[in-house]
């Protein structure tokens, strides 16, 4: 990891009020995750016990401390969701992808997230892929989205 | 110069508006037709999106939904002058699920450019905040107690008694905090205001400042609304250059400074408390009340806490006067709500009602019935950890204290449909799992009764001694209830405990044993 880089994040935000939730959210941006090697520097520099940066990454769904796949697929496991039969499509995706959730593609192209709730009721069952949000989706939709995103 | 409309809501997106806006470009282009066009935000008729509307002397005239594969037709019978299509749905403004609204905190949504200040400026945008600058704090206050103006997020507070306490509170540094954490399933209204009029909340917050004495505002914006955060971004800089933020607004010496801060997927963290925590950058945990944030919210300051929609509505509270806004409405509950239809309905998307309206309108008039056309079976309102309502209470009317009388809440006004292939017992299952999910783990009802509860469900579905376990069940939701700190583990027991009185044979049972 490279540590200039971690460094001018923490000096961004060291000395801005409640500055942990939006360091944590640029090293994440710009890493792709949140290496635990980093939790010594952003622990001195926020005057926090390392334990107390651990607790508030794990706290938040967001955050990661793995490297994640090239496209993250999120789907929406909400009630509206489920009242539009997601259970089908989060089967259909598992199969496809050969993996669960909270795990990667073996050619590292996705890696695949519950959700809840993306804001996108009227359109159930949703995905998100990285920051675009596909509603109504369908197996045939499905297909043509990882072919996309590949 | 023909123009059009194209909408850039998150959800007409999803739909494809952004491919079909670029199809029309270079149609355009190619056939030597100027068009102008404009990125509005969506009239929320989202079972119609994307829906593109087209400008003519007679007013707005819609067509939709609009496939890639209409673009050609569309230009073919010349759309850009308004013709005939079969896509074609008349005017905008004639449209019934438009007609039959009373849109007042969302008047301008689907209608102007979302960033376009000038647009704003010229639908009635910042008349409340020019009469805020002429009015003292108190009477400011007075204005939105006696607009009767109960807190959207869900909890339905007094907001006027809640700045009321701020304002009382003695404090140099008082905080405006925007709770924009909309986790509930079935509720998109914050987003769409967010998305399609930042500018309405902005204005609510710089008014809520000058009503409390507070010069920093903060909106809580959950990590799933990444195109939210642009948008608001962008209109923040944009009023900021303009002067409607930052210091000395509009030349009268008050100063309003506002940020974002993006959550990161905690639904708790739309508790009150647990997002200050978080604001403060710790850990989401749910803080004991009192003292009330508005005694000593964030960073230990006074601090109004209000959900986006209430926010949203301070504007034409303070514009058009608070009895304009308590005439709609019934009782207690006065004004509009902005109603969410999702779920499995043929006709979804946002209605802003006056309270009073029931279910079973919502549901067939608007929502046109189920989408799978099967029987409406359940009806969640209200979100995840709003009570599951069955057909003989759709006739009641949507208002806080008649719901509160059947151990149901309105909440952020989400309404999710659920047809006869649901099961009721999986339901109550998923919101126990939801709950371990989400628990911020501080009450142990909560962090270890959600558990628990999956396991007991299992019992019962099992049909492992059915009566002992539904008393086990019953005896867990009341210790839920009484035992947690907030509504998380304190309302989780509403879904649970309305499926299993209202649908006991899916949980295998009848209704005696469940009875007794």
């Amino acid at each position: 990891m490279d540590d200039t880089k971690l460094k001018t994040h923490i000096d961004n935000f060291k000395d801005l009020p409640g500055g942990l939730l939006p360091l944590m959210h640029a090293i994440q941006d710009d890493l792709g995750f949140i290496p635990e090697e980093s939790y010594g520097l952003i622990s001195q520099a926020m005057k926090l016990s390392v334990a107390e940066v651990h607790g508030f990454v794990s706290f938040y769904h967001h955050f990661r401390t793995q490297k994640s796949g090239k496209n993250i697929i999120q789907v929406c496991r909400a009630e509206s969701c489920q009242a539009m039969n997601v259970k089908a499509i989060e089967a259909y995706i598992k199969d496809k992808l050969k993996i669960d959730y909270h795990q990667t593609s073996k050619d590292e192209k996705f890696t695949l997230e519950p959700v809840y709730c993306l804001g996108n009721c009227a359109c159930s069952p949703s995905i998100m892929i990285n920051d675009d949000v596909h509603g109504k989706i369908t197996e045939d939709k499905i297909d043509q989205l990882i072919e996309e995103y590949k | 110069m023909k123009k059009i409309y194209i909408p850039i809501d998150s959800t007409a997106v999803s739909l494809g508006a952004n491919k079909v806006f670029k199809l029309i470009e270079i149609e355009a282009k190619k056939r030597n037709i100027d068009l102008a066009i404009v990125r509005n935000g969506s009239r929320g008729i989202f079972w119609l999106e994307p829906m593109i509307e087209v400008e003519t002397v007679e007013g707005r005239v819609a067509y939709g939904p609009i496939e890639e594969a209409d673009v050609t037709s569309l230009f073919d019978n010349e759309f850009y002058n308004g013709k005939e299509h079969p896509k074609f749905l008349g005017k905008t403004d004639e449209l019934a699920w438009l007609r039959n609204q009373e849109r007042l905190t969302f008047a301008r949504v689907g209608i102007t450019d979302p960033v376009d200040l000038n647009d704003y400026i010229n639908h009635d945008g910042f008349n409340g905040l020019k009469k805020a600058l002429s009015l003292d704090n108190q009477k400011i206050v007075d204005e939105v107690k006696e607009s009767g103006l109960r807190g959207r997020g869900g909890a339905a507070f007094p907001t006027g008694i809640k700045w009321q306490t701020v304002l009382d509170a003695p404090s140099e540094k008082k905080y405006i905090v925007c709770n924009a954490d909309e986790g509930d399933s079935g509720t998109f209204s914050d987003r769409m205001i967010m998305e399609n009029d930042p500018f309405v909340l902005i204005e609510g917050m710089v008014i809520a400042g000058l009503a409390v004495n507070a010069d920093q505002g903060y909106i809580y914006l959950r990590s799933e609304y990444p195109d939210a955060l642009n948008v608001l971004n962008e209109a923040i800089k944009t009023a900021e250059e303009s002067n409607y933020l930052g210091n000395n607004i509009l030349g009268s010496g008050k100063n309003f400074k506002l940020e974002v801060r993006r959550a990161a997927g905690a639904y708790i963290c739309g508790e009150e408390t647990s997002l200050l925590e978080s604001l403060e950058g710790k850990r989401g945990l749910v803080r004991y009340k009192p003292p009330l944030p508005a005694i000593e919210g964030l960073f230990g300051k006074p601090t109004v806490v209000n959900n986006v929609i209430s926010l949203a509505t301070i504007p034409i509270i303070l514009s058009k006067g608070a009895k304009y806004y308590a005439d709609f409405g019934v009782g207690r509950s006065k004004g509009t709500l902005p109603i969410q239809l999702a779920g499995n309905l043929k006709n979804t998307g946002l209605i802003e009602k006056s309270f009073g309206i029931t279910l079973r309108e919502l549901l067939f008039d608007f929502g046109g019935g189920s989408a799978s056309g099967k029987k409406i079976k359940a009806v969640q309102v209200g979100g995840p950890l709003g009570a599951f309502i069955s057909e003989e209470n759709f006739d009641v009317e949507l208002d806080y204290e008649a719901y509160s009388k059947l151990n149901a809440v309105v909440g952020h006004g989400g309404i999710v449909a659920f047809d006869e292939d649901i099961n009721m017992a999986e339901m109550a299952r998923y919101s126990f799992e939801f709950c371990a999910i989400e628990s911020c783990g501080k009450c142990t009802p909560c962090r270890i009764g959600s558990t628990r509860g999956m396991e007991v469900i299992d019992k019962i579905t099992s049909k492992n001694e059915p009566e002992k376990n539904i008393a086990l069940l019953k005896n867990l939701c009341g210790t839920m209830v009484d035992g947690s700190l907030c509504a998380m583990g304190g309302m989780t027991p509403f879904p649970v405990m309305s499926a299993l009185k209202y649908f006991p044979k899916d949980f295998g049972v009848d209704a005696e044993q469940v009875e007794n």
